[in-house]
């Protein structure tokens, strides 16, 4: 992704010097060479509508390429990969709390492997901060209330800065850390220990504390829907709209059930907005996502993930 | 020179009909209230830019040494307010427009005199409160009052700087409602639309930012406070609002400020370069209309600020497309204006440098425009140094040197005394090699990564150079800041006496006397001639024009 906004900056680096050395050479020349004891007596020349639309035209056309450019990046930084690993984040004033698919959690630290695509879901605590890591050109707010995603894919062993990039707070400009990306081997090696096992599982756990089972029953004769498959289905609400199951659609399912009902069921489900934490949130979510079969961060992804590591350290030498 | 110079000191004007500070506080004469206000933003620039010194020192190392962290976030949050409200928006309509549009158009003054005290009286009541805020304890928002911090978290005076910009907001209106109505209504016989000073159409379009802007963010600021002090949910998603609705209602008004800041600017250069290279300007109705569609096309690009804020894919397509479109009309400009310069006869007076120097930096500052609206690349760079210097080339580099230029090309008007010429040229250079030096390294130090608002960079010791070389800048900048204030302070006591037409310049405003009498014209006006009629001033046997005085 970095190679793609740099080249696109290079690009645009050399398009707008063409043009700044194009106004800089004609206003010296005209500068030096109309100067009044050289050019005593000024030409009236009213203008002319062919240089006026040439010069609004030709413009409006290179913009509308760098647009396109632009646009195209954007929508790979903001589209991530199915199969990518999942890692959930919780910022807050004034710290980055990482929790990763199998269970790993980090402060201000996330390791990954190198060449492996990994996808952020992220939310916020308290007030909007901004996951920002420089060196992959990727940048995405996090918002209280919600979440956003955003995914990268590293291509080089190294630690690399982390962010936050929207002001926050007195601490903001120490609301930093780093990304530090693994071999494959010596990712193995730090995922072995100090996990408390998948978020999943202890997704799997809230949800039974909480009693939720009891009417999400799996043989869809609960009282609430059968969440077996649900996510990243569509979803038929009872006003008749209809829309696709993502990380966002599940938040709000439990914080504010009354929003969104599905068709067929009625609104029974009581609110748990204020009686979970950030990261209770995420396991739960993690663990509805588990129920559709797409496990990210299980073995296609990981071979996947060598294949790709592979490639990169290919390209390293 | 179209008029002789006559003995100055007796002749009546604007300056010596009355005196005492109740001929001055109670004036209705839009020249005298045009002087309250370049008094009272002279003010509040330095105090703004006393904070970007603090600020740019406490850079100059990678620790957070100089000052407290909540300290360095209210100098950034205090200096943009500051620049922002009581400086840059009012700065060249309220100083310059005020003194100019109705001398422009051949009017006495503009068409409600009485509101046009009010809204100076406005902007002083804002800006006393925008003080005393400062005084007992300042914001730490910074000036874009981002929710739900500004609404929930931050506990320093969010209310009151707010109604500070609320009150100042209504002064910014009632300036743009006069203009509205004085070009509409109180323009001379013969001063056709198509006939008016570029300068003219440029505050037009600026007033109609005001009208339909301003009250945008006066709204969003209630909606604020109400938040804040009622709890009511608008935007804290914990009371079940949305925060990126204040996003969004902010920069409604906050994008289009940007163009409230840089049009009149474009206006003064535009008169600069014509007068200096005696010639109507290159397309005159392609410059007139391109204020317009930048007013137009100003007010649908807001949520280009919002790339990175989580709003949906396609949104972010179509605000990256229409803020291409915004950038048509102002490359336009820029060539219309180089595009003069050819077969002219150019001269280098002080005006002449600001208005060069203007271009030079508004066009670094409108080509950067153009990689913050690249979707891809924007996401890197947003909320950056390269951010931070791009609005700074447009809004100080671009506006700033516009309203210098401005300064110099009428203050023997509005004083009736000239300056010291080798001074004014010398400080167009420090200003324009301060200013890059300043923020150029702003431009790499945001590539390389560097976030704005941050106060302590000690684990990124690699961004101390470019630091240090924009701090020195700073230092620079702020003197070639200092010495226009101090040559047109002495010029007032000791400069020569200003004839009425210095630069013998087309334009009714050089037909009056230097300073003006307080009805601007002895005998109403009457306009047989198009604007920058630059041949028939040079012929060497002038036709006569009508004299007025």
């Amino acid at each position: 992704m970095a190679g793609n906004v740099d080249a696109l900056f290079i690009f645009l680096l050399i398009v707008t010097g063409m043009v700044a050395l194009l106004i800089f050479v004609c206003l010296l020349f005209f500068a030096a060479r109309y100067r009044q004891r050289a050019h005593v007596h000024a030409e009236q020349i009213e203008g002319s509508t062919p240089l006026e639309l040439t010069w609004s035209i030709i413009p409006l056309f290179v913009f509308l390429a760098i647009f396109a450019w632009g646009a195209v990046i954007y929508f790979k930084e903001r589209t991530p990969p199915r199969d990518a690993a999942e890692v959930y984040v919780v910022a807050k004033q004034w710290m980055w709390k990482l929790e990763h698919a199998e269970g790993q959690r980090e402060i201000n630290e996330l390791h990954i492997p190198v060449g492996r695509d990994v996808k952020l879901i992220m939310t916020s605590q308290d007030v909007i901060h901004s996951f920002y890591v420089p060196a992959f050109r990727i940048k995405q707010d996090v918002l209280p209330g919600r979440y956003t995603t955003a995914w990268f894919r590293a291509t080089k062993p190294g630690i690399y800065h982390l962010f936050c990039a929207e002001y926050c707070g007195t601490q903001h400009s120490g609301m930093i850390g780093s990304i530090v990306v693994l071999e494959p081997a010596q990712y193995e090696a730090w995922m072995s220990g100090g996990s408390t096992g998948p978020l999943s599982v202890t997704g799997e756990k809230v949800f039974a504390e909480l009693g939720c089972v009891t009417c999400h029953r799996s043989d869809a004769q609960g009282r609430g829907p059968n969440l077996q498959g649900v996510f990243g289905k569509p979803v038929l609400l009872q006003d008749g709209r209809t829309l696709v199951a993502d990380e966002n659609y599940i938040r709000e399912s439990i914080l504010d059930p009354g929003a969104k009902i599905v068709n067929g069921y009625k609104p029974v489900m009581p609110t748990f907005q204020g009686l979970l934490s950030e990261e209770q949130l995420n396991a739960l979510v993690a663990y509805v996502k588990s129920l559709s079969g797409a496990k990210p961060g299980d073995g296609s992804g990981k071979a996947n993930a060598d294949a790709a590591a592979a490639q990169g350290s290919q390209v390293n030498e | 020179m179209a008029m002789p110079n006559g003995p100055q000191g007796e002749r009546e004007n604007y300056l010596n009909k009355e005196y005492g500070v109740g001929s001055w506080l109670l004036t209705t004469d839009h020249k005298r209230i045009a002087l309250l206000y370049l008094m009272s933003i002279t003010f509040f620039f330095f105090i703004g830019g006393f904070f970007a010194l603090l600020i740019r020192l406490e850079l100059l190392t990678p620790a957070g040494d100089l000052v407290q962290a909540d300290t360095y976030n209210k100098l950034f949050t205090m200096h943009g307010m500051v620049m922002v409200f009581f400086f840059l928006i009012p700065s060249i309509p309220a100083v310059l427009g005020n003194f100019l549009v109705p001398m422009m158009i051949g009017a006495k003054d503009l068409a409600f005199p009485r509101i046009n005290l009010l809204s100076w009286y406005l902007y002083i009541i804002g800006g006393v409160m925008m003080l005393h805020c400062m005084l007992t304890g300042g914001v730490d928002t910074g000036w874009t009052f981002y929710t739900p911090y500004s609404t929930a978290f931050t506990n320093t005076k969010i209310v009151e700087a707010g109604l500070a910009i609320f009150v100042a907001g209504f002064s910014s209106i009632l300036t743009g409602l006069n203009f509205v109505v004085t070009i509409h209504r109180m323009r001379a016989p013969g001063m056709t639309w198509s006939r008016l000073p570029l300068f003219i159409w440029a505050h037009y379009a600026t007033s109609i930012i005001q009208l339909l802007g301003t009250p945008v963010v006066a709204i969003t600021i209630v909606l604020v406070a109400a938040e804040r002090t009622l709890h009511l949910g608008i935007f804290d998603p914990k009371l079940g609002g949305d925060p990126l609705l204040f996003q969004h209602l902010f920069w409604f008004y906050s994008h289009p400020a940007v163009y409230i800041m840089i049009l009149p600017s474009m206006g003064i250069v535009s008169e600069i370069i014509a007068c200096f290279s005696r010639k109507r300007i290159f397309g005159y109705n392609f410059v007139a209309l391109s204020s317009i569609a930048i007013a137009v096309f100003g007010f649908l690009v807001w949520a280009h600020h919002l790339f990175v804020a989580g709003i949906s894919i396609y949104a972010a397509f179509v605000f990256s497309l229409l803020s291409y479109a915004v950038a048509v009309p102002s490359a336009v400009k820029t060539f219309n204006w180089t595009a003069t310069l050819y077969k002219g006869s150019i001269r280098y007076d002080a005006p002449m440098l600001y208005a060069f120097g203007f271009i030079g930096l508004f066009m670094m500052g409108g080509l950067t425009g153009l990689f913050l609206s690249a979707l891809g690349i924007d996401v890197h760079v947003t909320d950056t140094y390269f951010v931070v210097a791009h609005f700074h080339y447009i809004m100080v580099g671009g506006a700033v040197m516009g309203y210098l230029g401005g300064m110099h090309f009428w203050w023997p008007k509005i004083s009736g005394r000239l300056y010291p010429e080798g001074w004014a040229r010398l400080a167009a250079l420090i200003v324009f090699i301060g200013f890059h030096l300043t923020f150029f390294p702003q431009f790499v130090l945001g590539y390389l990564g560097m976030p704005r608002r941050y106060y302590d960079y000690s684990h990124m010791p690699e961004f101390q150079v470019l630091n240090v070389l924009s701090t020195a800048g700073a230092t620079i900048l702020g003197v070639g800041y200092l010495l226009p204030m101090i040559y047109f302070l002495w010029s007032m006591r000791y400069g020569k006496p200003a004839p009425d037409n210095p630069w013998n310049a087309a334009g009714l405003e050089w037909k009056s006397a230097s300073p003006p009498p307080t009805f601007n014209f002895d005998v109403e006006p009457v306009v047989t001639w198009e604007a920058y009629n630059y041949e028939e001033l040079d012929a060497p046997h002038p036709q006569e024009a009508p004299v007025v005085r």
